[in-house]
């Protein structure tokens, strides 16, 4: 069948040869043909090594294992380890089998029961089986001894509350002499004591010595033909042996001075040219650096990894510097000295090498060496590999970030990263560079100039330009006018076109993505007052875009070519500078955490009274400034950063508005429309607008703040604007009208007293939405003086036919006693006779005190008169 | 202690493969597949360990063949070579200069004697010689069980006749 099988060409010739073999081996498994039975299996295991199905044969491996004969049970074994593992049911029918086969009389085919069990023993197999293979631990055969330990192994790992059943058998296998029984008993010691701080205790007290005797012993071994291993005696056993001592040894100072002799000895006499002796040695380093301290051991064991880094043979470079990351823990300043070898690592061409070296580079910096490290690494970038860049990027940033001495030389630094792999750099990445940027006031000259000159090099790199275009639309007049020149600067001279030529170069690049720009068309709209020279080129740019197949880049040139054509006036405000990014709320924001209900100090006083009374243009414009701003990155990181982004800007603003306007969905639509938030369509975003103003001291963080952020743009004049669909026009007629009809909305309506018993009490919150004036929204809030909790409360309200009435369901059905706490809900009247009726309503209002049900009912007729 | 051994073919073929931890069969082809393509593409002079899902495996080819093995982080890698280089001389002198052939048509064969050099994942004999003692042993109960079973049914043959 092999032959068969191999002589296929393709691989539907060879699965139809399978198939044809698996039907008449079904055929013969219902046939119960037992001559063949074994020959079958061994068939299925082969299709199975193929990667075909092959579970109709398991039931065909217990009766293998079932029957008497030794070639059979041998088959069986090996099909069920091959076929079954130990998830699968049909293994609990094998455990009785597995129990005689323990028992049997023939020594090998207690091993291959043994050998099953160690390989595919489930819990449940491993707390059966358990005590026949303690017995066999001291089975007379040396053979079944070894195969026993093993088997414990897997017992205990599956199960290890066994472990002190194997404690003591396993410490009467370390006095043993043969080798496959001594390494397989060392090896059950270290994984029982992995398993159990009781067994450690026990054999730290009682093995030690014999540990390191033995180790003595077969170090000092003369030549022995059946265990060399290129001229060192058996180092399988020398590893294990090792092993078990490191877990000895650690936390623990009397063990470990037992063993410093012996650790020497063979950290010293190993011969290191072959790769034998290399692993005992790298075992032995490692025991060292984990013992209790001892200075001498310590300076043996980095002098061996020393060498280790500077063998040519990568395998050994590769343990070499594994080994140095564990022993950086330990002794940080010697690793220091291999500085230089681990930085000639992470350029080797082995990606494997390569990954750890740059790991322990990663380890190895710290405020005095960053600035040497980072000018390798960064000279490294540029002739490393494609799929490599990414980790080295990443991990150079990291490193700027978290050791950089000074500001100017983060933004160096940045900047030879975003020219070099900037396609490699994540957002938060230049997102906190743009803060930095923006933070360093004294550096705004310098580095639009650099981001300029190195922009004007390359625009392959997005990140890169993004932040140059970020940087030219903000400081776009200190790069003409070489403002704040620092001496290490060789002067440029830019035109003011010249800057326009670079952005119009990144808003036609057709590699750029759409996020790029956006932000290249935001900046080109700031360059607009910036240089009153070209704004005619400008206008013409965008005007070009307004008929972009991108909806984004459409609709934004459209609202800025609004702005600039009609709305003169205000553009110089709208366009300002942004206020100084918050360094502390961006690592905020990093942190993870959402609380960022602490203001910006910036931003905040300004917008407050705005919210307040004062319909102050220029603060919307600042504030509007900074949200356009800012829009690409909510883009391009996701929801998230937009919450924050209006949780910081509006958080403050929104507290006194919210309660008292109502914006006007039009409105809303526009600000979501010129945020470019996105996602909401003007049709989705009315009902949420309408959400929102029904529950408005509803204090739900986000809708509170978009809330206040539509009101904060709106007030000004939220009588106008019915429902434009153009949004851009809608917004900026906001500015035009005399805002003073503000103060019709909100307070107009005050809120009454609607019922009140004894101990009961009722008032309403009133609200309109400007443009349905016959529209009402009521906020009931219900507040209980009695000292009793009212239970199943319930509102019921009827109106006369002219009335219409929507009820929403309550905030709760209990109203806590004594005042402590209110039930609120929401009704929606709409009054078809507007103006000529008066809104009127019966309530009733049931709930039960200490089980006992109360009924009040009442009429309101307090209505303010024009609802 | 070893996860699991690999034996890959250069054409990507799977050669042997055997399970120390619980791996599905879907996880298993997964595994072969992903091994496969980083194992086959690193070049000759590179180091023998790759970095795979928070576990290191450790390769080493032998003509034709990579014999594969998966251990934990903080185990040593240049024992598990040394493991490999076992394996392989014992291969070699069951077969007597083994190659790729060998295998493929004694592929039980190949699992005995790893069954014998290895057990729940961890090493379990390092004399070459006892290994290949058992093993002999092993088959030679077979041949008696088998040259049985034909002495048998040639006396019930006899006997009918």
């Amino acid at each position: 069948m092999i032959r068969a099988i191999r002589a296929c060409k393709t691989a539907a010739e060879e699965r139809a040869v399978v198939r044809k073999e698996c039907a008449a081996i079904r055929a013969a498994i219902n046939e119960n043909d037992h001559d063949y039975r074994h020959r079958n299996l061994a068939k299925l295991m082969f299709i199975h090594m193929l990667g075909y199905p092959t579970h109709f044969g398991q039931m065909e491996c217990l009766k293998l294992i079932a029957s008497a004969g030794f070639p059979e049970k041998r088959i069986g074994y090996l099909g069920l380890m091959l076929l079954l593992d130990e998830r699968q049911e049909v293994l609990m029918l094998v455990t009785n089998s597995l129990k005689q086969d323990l028992n049997h009389s023939n020594q090998y085919i207690v091993g291959l029961a043994l050998c099953a069990l160690g390989n595919i023993s489930s819990a449940e197999m491993a707390r059966d089986l358990a005590p026949d293979v303690e017995r066999l631990l001291q089975f007379r055969d040396p053979n079944t001894r070894k195969k026993a330990a093993l088997c414990s192994i897997r017992i205990i790992k599956k199960v290890p509350d066994l472990a002190e059943n194997f404690m003591y058998p396993a410490s009467s296998l370390l006095k043993e002499k043969h080798h496959g029984v001594l390494i397989t008993g060392v090896q059950l010691c270290t994984d029982l004591c992995k398993v159990s701080s009781e067994a450690l205790e026990y054999f730290r007290e009682n093995c030690i010595e014999g540990l390191v005797k033995t180790l003595r012993d077969i170090a000092n071994s003369p030549y022995s033909p059946e265990y060399d291993m290129a001229g060192i005696t058996d180092p399988f056993l020398h590893i294990r042996l090792l092993k078990l001592l490191r877990l000895l040894g650690q936390g623990d100072a009397d063990a470990s001075d037992c063993m410093t002799d012996i650790l020497a000895q063979v950290a010293s006499r190993t011969e290191s040219n072959k790769n034998a002796g290399n692993a005992i040695l790298y075992e032995c380093v490692q025991t060292i650096m984990s013992i209790e301290d001892n200075g001498g051991l310590r300076v043996l064991a980095i002098n061996i990894l020393g060498r280790f880094l500077s063998n040519r043979d990568n395998n050994i470079r590769y343990v070499g510097l594994n080994m140095l990351m564990k022993a950086i823990v330990v002794d940080a300043k010697a690793i220091q000295r291999h500085r230089a070898t681990i930085l000639e690592c992470v350029k080797d061409s082995d990606a494997s090498i390569q990954k750890r070296a740059l790991e322990l580079v990663y380890l190895l910096v710290n405020e005095s060496n960053v600035k040497p490290l980072t000018k390798e690494l960064i000279e490294y970038l540029e002739v490393s590999d494609q799929e490599f860049k990414g980790d080295i990027t990443a991990k150079i940033c990291s490193l700027i970030e978290k050791f950089s001495p000074e500001k100017i030389w983060y933004i160096d630094q940045m900047l030879k990263v975003l020219s070099e792999a900037g396609n490699f750099v994540k957002d938060e990445v230049w997102h906190a560079l743009i803060v930095v940027i923006s933070n360093a006031s004294d550096l705004h000259g310098y580095t639009v100039r650099a981001l300029y000159r190195a922009f004007r090099a390359s625009t392959e790199q997005e990140s890169l330009v993004r932040v140059a275009v970020w940087c030219i639309g903000e400081y776009g007049d200190m790069l003409v006018n070489n403002v704040g020149m620092l001496d290490i600067e060789e002067p440029i001279t830019v035109t003011e076109s010249d800057a326009v030529d670079a952005i119009e170069v990144a808003i036609k690049h057709h590699r750029l993505d759409l996020t790029t720009k956006a932000m290249a068309l935001i900046a080109l709209f700031k360059l607009s007052t910036r240089f009153p020279a070209c704004s005619e080129r400008i206008k013409d740019i965008i005007f070009q875009n307004k008929r972009s197949l991108v909806l984004e880049l459409q609709q934004r040139s459209i609202e800025f070519n609004c702005i600039l054509q009609k709305y003169q006036n205000i553009r110089s405000a709208l366009v300002e500078r942004m206020p100084v990014l918050d360094e502390a709320t961006l690592s905020g924001r990093k942190a993870g955490s959402l609380a960022t209900t602490v203001s910006t100090s910036t931003i905040a006083p300004c917008n407050l009274p705005n919210g307040v009374a004062e319909p102050a243009a220029a603060p919307i414009g600042d504030l509007l400034d900074l949200s356009s701003d800012d829009v690409p990155a909510p883009i391009s990181s996701g929801g998230d950063f937009l919450q924050d982004l209006l949780a910081i800007d509006l958080s403050p603003a929104s507290a006194p508005s919210s309660g008292t306007s109502l914006p006007p969905k039009a409105g809303t639509d526009v600000l979501l429309d010129l945020l470019s938030i996105g996602t909401p369509s003007p049709g989705e975003s009315s009902p949420s607008a309408l959400d929102m103003s029904s529950s408005t001291q509803d204090n739900k963080a986000l809708l509170a703040n978009l809330n206040g952020l539509a009101s904060l743009s709106l007030l000004p004049a939220n009588a106008t604007s019915p429902e434009s669909s153009a949004g851009a026009m809608g917004l900026l007629d906001v500015f035009d009208p005399n805002p003073q009809k503000r103060d019709e909305n909100g307070p107009a309506y005050p809120s009454i007293v609607a019922y009140e018993s004894n101990s009961l009490r009722m008032t309403f919150n009133f609200s309109k939405q400007p443009g349905d004036p016959q529209t009402t929204f009521i906020q009931a809030t219900f507040t209980n003086r009695s000292p009793n909790v009212y239970d199943d409360f319930l509102f019921q309200a009827a109106v006369p036919k002219f009335l219409q009435l929507q009820l929403d369901p309550a905030s709760s059905n209990i109203l806590p006693a004594s005042g402590n706490g209110s039930i609120t809900q929401n009704l929606k009247v709409t009054n078809t006779q507007h103006g000529k009726k008066p809104l009127a309503m019966r309530i009733r209002i049931a709930y039960k005190v200490n089980d006992e049900d109360v009924l009040e009912q009442g009429q309101i007729n307090n209505f303010p008169s024009d609802l | 202690m070893i996860h699991f051994v690999l034996l890959i073919s250069r054409q990507g073929k799977v050669r042997l493969t055997k399970w120390y931890s619980p791996y599905s069969q879907k996880e298993r082809t997964k595994v072969i597949r992903e091994l496969g393509g980083v194992i086959l593409s690193r070049g000759p002079k590179l180091c023998n360990f790759v970095d795979w899902r928070g576990f290191k495996v450790v390769y080493k080819r032998y003509a034709s063949l990579y014999f594969c093995m998966c251990i934990d982080q903080d185990d040593n890698e240049l024992e598990v070579l040394e493991i490999i280089h076992h394996f392989v001389e014992i291969l070699d002198r069951y077969f007597g200069s083994v190659c790729e052939l060998d295998l493929i048509f004694n592929f039980h064969k190949a699992y005995y004697i790893l069954d014998e050099l290895l057990l729940a994942g961890e090493l379990q004999e390092s004399s070459k010689k006892t290994v290949a003692r058992l093993i002999a042993a092993q088959d030679s109960l077979v041949e008696t069980a088998k040259e049985q079973a034909s002495s048998i049914s040639n006396i019930i043959a006899q006997a009918t006749k």
